[in-house]
């Protein structure tokens, strides 16, 4: 059952729909707080592209739900695309004009094809990924997610397969980290502390003694520990070349002509402040904030003055109504009036909660964002293609 | 806001592990869940709600971003524990002050005038050593347990990607450091952390499909990877049940044409507006209420404690007292 007020869905931008923005860019980088349907929108958004324009289209996800991940034919998805079959399109009536491909970021596979191509010969790479620190840096390194994403987003799009990108990113304590990953990655490469690690041994000694804070590592940790770190970083250090320029290229890509970014928010308190928080940064940076999709907001006749009158004359008339109804609907007076009552009452409850979230779509709205799409709250899971590309629809994409 | 039940009566026989009810006699709770769940607010309101009980309980943020002090109308607070009412004291997570306090209090290294270099160095070294980062906030709040300075320390803990990493950082720095005086300090916070009777996670969900998939993921995390033991499952933001079966019916009945004409006709333009509103609640409920129905099966034996939905009428310490309150019922 579709809520009341599903496909009302308005584009407020300044003339731009979605659509317009999507064909007008080749990578659409999906961002936004844990939890507001960003991974949802990003895959809607493919395939609404990948129905209406004769393009080939990825939507690179990261982690999906379950669901989601069979709607889309994803099962046992990693970084090998993986094209959509046309027949899920026609099933639903609808021939693709483009083609959908989909792949899922794994990071551990992304980091071992990193190593693989940066490192300078094959007994430095075997080393690297049969080092027992490997494993526990690249899973555990609050940059790395972030990077391989980056990372991944840039490869694909220098490989040229695809028309258009779809990137959904992963989540992180702030949406911010995204774009910070490439430079982190490369100044954590140059990092004093990085050299140090690596100096042979017997120098670091020397080192620390004339540092007290580095004796103090060593205390702490034990120094067969602190071998051990530093034996990886001198392999890893023979690939710095090769990561410091990706970094560069990838941070490039992100500010391509090409490139833009999709906000995704729910009107909820917490994920609204992030989004406007990182509206600012993207402008910020000077990187293209494109659009911005209100999810799952309540529907707008919910805070007009016609339905507040009507919830009050419901209230204040629900014992006459209840007593005309009565014999229509073959209950007793009583009966009726309560679940007129309840009525009223959980207007009240949703047009308390639609009020509040005006308020933020008002402040987001000043954004400046090109395109700002709500998406209504439906009680509903858009979870098959066949609800994404009525998302898809929803979104004017 | 409406008082009806929430959308799924507490399960008599879900008190199988320590009783629900002892959930506040823990030394150590954690407090997590996917981003937007209101894991925050849930947090402070335990907090709130043992320091009403005279517990002297610390409110930790580990994520130190001020949202726990906004949502107990405190100040932020910084590393140092500061007053935030009666029983009640807050801190915010800074490892590197955690590290700053280890050295002092264990090493006695003469370095704290010196830490300069270290603080530049720190986040490279932390980032660098799994494992790092994590044991210095987990091993703060041990401490604090161990110290027995508190009756309850109950962080704000990091979300659901980044939680189990935090609470297993004692066994990988275990593994990965085999000599020297930061391994032997994992053996006392492991002893704090795996006893279920002193430390409990507790785990923040909303009845929606996303969250509850992540949550029942996440059990199954909390119980294979890290020590730590699930203690209860806060379903939160859960929508009031609007109707009876019977009144279901009629309301039912409200949606042909020439009731609801009938009804326009005395109640004005706005009437299906205000329907489709009714409708669209009695909808998300019935769905919350498989996702919570789901929830429960995959997680036999789990407390399931039940807040209901606000509709964004609170917020800040107003919210976190409405749930404190909710939270006190639900806890028995």
């Amino acid at each position: 059952m579709a809520a009341d007020g599903a496909g009302a869905a308005v584009p407020r931008g300044p003339d731009t729909t979605l659509a317009a923005l999507l064909d007008g860019h080749r990578l659409v980088v999906t961002c936004g707080a844990g939890g507001v349907g960003k991974t949802t929108v990003a895959a809607a958004v493919g395939a609404a592209a990948a129905r209406r324009t004769p393009r080939r289209v990825l939507v690179l996800t990261v982690d999906p739900a379950r669901r989601l991940a069979s709607a889309l034919g994803m099962e046992r998805l990693g970084n090998v695309e993986v094209r959509v079959p046309p027949a899920r399109f026609s099933a639903l009536g609808d021939d693709a004009e483009g083609e959908l491909w989909v792949a899922m970021l794994d990071t551990k596979q992304s980091w071992d094809d990193l190593v693989a191509r940066h490192a300078p010969d094959a007994r430095t790479r075997d080393a690297i990924l049969a080092n027992p620190l490997y494993r526990n840096i690249t899973a555990r390194f609050a940059t790395s997610h972030d990077y391989i994403a980056a990372e991944r987003l840039h490869e694909i799009d220098v490989d040229g397969r695809f028309d258009l990108v779809v990137v959904d990113t992963p989540p992180s304590r702030n949406a911010v980290d995204f774009l910070d990953a490439p430079a982190r990655m490369a100044e954590f490469f140059s990092s004093r502390l990085l050299r140090w690690l690596i100096a042979p041994y017997r120098s670091r000694l020397v080192t620390a003694a004339s540092r007290p804070f580095l004796a103090v590592a060593d205390r702490l940790l034990g120094a067969q520990f602190l071998a051990d770190i530093a034996e990886f970083f001198i392999l890893f250090r023979t690939m710095y070349d090769g990561f410091v320029e990706r970094s560069v290229a990838v941070e490039r890509t992100l500010r391509d002509p090409g490139t833009t970014f999709l906000v995704v928010t729910t009107l909820e308190p917490a994920p609204a402040r992030e989004a406007e928080q990182f509206c600012g940064e993207l402008r910020r940076r000077g990187l293209a904030l494109g659009g911005l999709v209100l999810n799952r907001t309540l529907p707008e006749a919910l805070a007009t003055g016609a339905a507040a009158a009507s919830a009050r004359a419901l209230r204040e008339g629900s014992s006459a109504l209840g007593a005309t109804l009565a014999g229509d609907l073959g209950a007793s007076a009583r009966d009726v009036a309560r679940v007129l009552d309840e009525v009223a009452d959980g207007y009240d409850n949703l047009a308390a909660t639609a009020a509040e979230q005006e308020g933020r779509a008002t402040s987001l709205a000043r954004t400046g964002a090109p395109t700002v799409v709500r998406v209504p709250l439906v009680d509903r899971d858009l979870a098959e293609l066949g609800g994404l590309l009525a998302l898809g629809d929803l979104l004017g994409a | 806001m409406a008082t009806r039940r929430p959308a799924a009566e507490p399960q008599p026989g879900s008190t199988t592990l320590p009783a629900v009810g002892t959930l506040l006699d823990r030394k150590l709770v954690f407090v997590t869940g996917k981003g937007g769940v209101g894991k925050t607010s849930v947090a402070a309101a335990l907090a709130q709600l043992a320091a009403s009980q005279g517990r002297r309980t610390l409110a930790c943020e580990v994520d130190a971003k001020g949202d726990l002090a906004a949502a107990i109308g405190a100040p932020r607070s910084g590393f140092e524990a500061t007053a935030a009412g009666r029983d009640l004291w807050l801190m915010a997570m800074d490892t590197e002050a955690s590290l700053r306090e280890y050295l002092k209090l264990n090493l006695h290294v003469p370095v704290v005038t010196r830490l300069g270099p270290l603080a530049r160095t720190f986040d490279f070294v932390a980032d660098a050593a799994p494992g790092v980062k994590e044991i210095l906030s987990v091993g703060k709040l041990a401490w604090e347990v161990r110290q027995r300075h508190y009756d309850l320390v109950v962080a704000d803990a990091p979300a659901s990607g980044h939680v189990i990493a935090h609470l297993a950082a004692p066994e990988v720095i275990k593994e990965l450091v085999h000599v020297g005086p930061i391994r032997g300090q994992t053996e006392w916070m492991l002893d704090i952390l795996s006893d279920p009777v002193r430390t409990g996670v507790v785990i923040v969900t909303t009845p929606e499909e996303l969250p509850v998939t992540e949550t029942i993921e996440l059990a199954a995390d909390v119980a294979n990877r890290t020590p730590a033991h699930l203690a209860a499952v806060v379903a939160n933001r859960v929508l009031p049940e609007l109707f009876n079966r019977r009144e279901e019916e009629l309301f039912d009945q409200l949606g042909d044409p020439g009731v609801t004409a009938a009804l326009a006709a005395v109640t004005g333009e706005g009437t299906d507006a205000v329907l489709g509103a009714a409708r669209l609640i009695v909808g998300l409920r019935r769905r919350a209420a498989s996702q919570l129905a789901e929830l429960r099966e995959a997680l036999p034996g789990t407390p399931v404690l039940y807040l209901p939905e606000q509709f964004g009428r609170l917020d800040g310490p107003a919210l976190t007292a409405t749930l404190a309150g909710f939270l006190a019922d639900e806890l028995g």
